[in-house]
């Protein structure tokens, strides 16, 4: 493993370590699709976004949406650990009261800049913040974080036509390409998403979405090169629930029970793989 | 409370179109506040909105016929500071893309305003799959939205303003074309509070949009038969002018409203809903009953669907034999 990336590894550890340990105190959630984004999520907030965690509405900030809204546990956990807010309010994630809701709500939840949770709204909310930074000549850079499944909402190919029509070459929209969806294999037809986003006049990356050392560099080049005409489009190979012991057991593994047991299982698995070099999933790297 | 506000004497069909009246204020808001978008479905020339895209080419946003992503697209838009204008036929404003108005726009707190062309029976010759019978209901239901239905052209020009400046979801439900002139330039004009257009005793009459000029229309009629009729246009919709239906129902003790929508959820709805708790009194509704939308020239649809004055004054009528 490339040791300047160890600090990524350990937010990664920590950002799954973290939502594993908010879910199980709720009792069950999201697991699946809040452990294949932990590793994108630590590049973004450990290295390539730039925000002010004591000014989260600082205007040159660069924007992040989470579209596939209920893998908002995964954000909560990188945002308290990015200081965003303090870490015992993960401890509260869907309780009445909470400022931590299961889907995103921008109104409750300090780094959160768009309310999601209906798929497919959360890209064209981006094409919003994107279109606005346009409109007030400002450089920074909107993210969008989608799931594989949502690709199949039409709204999404409209957000895509839009943007490319309106050239949005700031943004940047990460699919979290994990290969399942609630019901089971993520229903897609023949042609890939690299064919599909590049037909629609994006341009295309596709990177091992647990490997923060490739997507590191990568993120890095998109931003600091942000202005060939075309909206980007970064595919994120994963596995759904991926290193999380127990979700990588299970099958169907979008929304699953939690238990202490589960949770201390997992969270030493994590640490043991983090020790012995190896990415999620349990592939060495 | 019983102020009148000043109506013309003769009530014409306007010089002015909605949309150019719209489309006018809408420039002039610009001109002063460049914060002001219009968001475009691909009915800019319908919506007579061109001409706002000419004069201010970077604060029109044409983003094709995909009304979904251009409403959330708009929320993006207004939580970056700006105010955007979104319009479309009614339908198209609001049913096609409820979800994307309720939760991108009201849940998400991103106070876009959403302008549906084309109310009720005046979709005319667009037929069913064009014509928003049920577009208010749905609005109304979103928490915390304005919804408004102007009369006419002095109503919209006095309201855009107020609709800019508001933090929620406004929805503003108007026809693209000509109407008969209801209001006499100086009349005034606050969201959430009714006019008084005449006054009267035995019965009040509460309506928006164009069944203003009918309910007018039934009250003259009325007073040939020595029924006195007090006329209020409620083109605010939600929030209800509660106080108004109070005192309407206190001083006259039967009331009529009258909509160029379904029946069920706006206009007759709210006040149903406000009598019944607060102070019983007859009501009948008039509006669109439990039907879709079908093609016609817009006096043929207000025969079909009991729209008329006519309607209004039998309404009226069965409304006064049920006070006690």
């Amino acid at each position: 493993m490339k040791p300047e990336f160890n600090d990524l590894r350990r937010l990664a550890a920590d950002v799954r370590i973290n939502t594993i340990r908010s879910l199980e105190k709720f009792g069950s959630g999201h697991i699946g699709g809040t452990m294949s984004i932990a590793d994108i999520l630590s590049v973004l907030y450990g290295r390539v976004l730039r925000y002010k965690a004591d000014d989260p509405n600082w205007e040159d900030r660069d924007r992040f949406v989470m579209s596939k809204g209920h893998c908002g546990p995964a954000q909560y956990a990188v945002l308290a650990l990015s200081g965003f807010f303090p870490k015992d309010w993960l401890n509260t994630l869907n309780r009445g009261g909470t400022r931590l809701p299961s889907h995103c709500d921008n109104n409750k939840t300090p780094g959160i800049d768009a309310s999601t949770g209906s798929l497919g709204q959360g890209v064209s909310v981006a094409c919003g913040f994107a279109q606005g930074a346009v409109l007030k000549g400002k450089k920074h850079i909107t993210y969008a974080l989608l799931g594989d499944g949502e690709l199949q909402e039409g709204q999404v190919w409209e957000a895509v036509q839009f943007a490319v029509a309106q050239k949005l070459d700031r943004l940047v929209m990460l699919v979290d390409d994990n290969g399942k969806q609630l019901d089971g294999p993520t229903i897609s037809g023949e042609i890939s998403l690299v064919e599909k986003f590049s037909s629609f006049g994006c341009e295309v990356y596709t990177v091992n979405g647990h490997d923060v050392a490739e997507m590191a560099p990568l993120l890095e080049k998109i931003r600091d090169g942000a202005g060939g005409g075309k909206p980007v489009v970064v595919i994120l190979k994963t596995t759904k629930g991926g290193g999380c012991i127990f979700s990588e057991e299970k099958e169907l593994n979008h929304h699953m029970p939690v238990s202490a047991q589960d949770a201390t299982r997992a969270v030493n698995e994590i640490e043991r793989r983090l020790a012995a070099g190896l990415l999620p999933g349990g592939e060495s790297q | 409370m019983s102020e009148l506000t000043k109506i013309l004497d003769q009530r014409v069909e306007d010089k002015v179109a909605m949309r150019d009246a719209y489309c006018d204020s809408l420039i002039e808001l610009a001109e002063k506040d460049k914060r002001i978008l219009a968001i475009e479905v691909d009915v800019a020339n319908s919506m007579g909105t061109n001409r706002f895209a000419s004069k201010f080419p970077s604060q029109s946003i044409a983003c094709g016929i995909q009304e979904a992503n251009a409403l959330s697209m708009a929320s993006g838009l207004s939580k970056e500071g700006f105010i955007p204008f979104f319009h479309a036929f009614g339908i198209f404003a609001t049913r096609r893309v409820f979800d994307q108005a309720f939760l991108s726009c009201g849940y998400a707190k991103a106070p876009v305003k959403i302008i549906g062309g084309d109310a009720g029976v005046t979709a005319s010759a667009n037929g069913g799959t064009h014509m928003p019978l049920e577009d208010m209901a749905l609005m109304r239901s979103i928490p915390d939205a304005i919804v408004i239905e102007p009369a006419d052209t002095v109503t919209i020009r006095a309201l855009l303003p107020q609709i800019a400046q508001a933090d929620v979801v406004c929805y503003v439900r108007s026809c693209r074309k000509q109407v008969i002139r209801i209001y006499d330039d100086s009349a005034q004009f606050k969201i959430g509070k009714a006019n008084i257009l005449r006054e009267g005793k035995d019965a009040s009459i509460f309506a928006c949009g164009i069944m203003v000029h009918e309910a007018l229309t039934a009250a003259e009629t009325l007073e040939k038969e020595g029924i006195s009729v007090r006329v209020v246009d409620f083109f605010t919709v939600k929030p209800l002018d509660n106080e108004m239906v109070h005192d309407s129902a206190a001083k006259t003790g039967a009331i009529v409203t009258a909509e160029n929508h379904s029946v069920t959820g706006a206009l007759g709805s709210a006040v149903a809903e406000y009598l019944s708790e607060n102070i019983p009194t007859p009501l009948e509704r008039i509006g669109v009953r439990d039907s879709y939308g079908e093609v016609g020239d817009v006096p043929y649809l207000m025969k079909r669907f009991d729209l008329t004055a006519d309607d209004i004054v039998k309404s009226v009528k069965k409304a006064i034999a049920r006070k006690k």
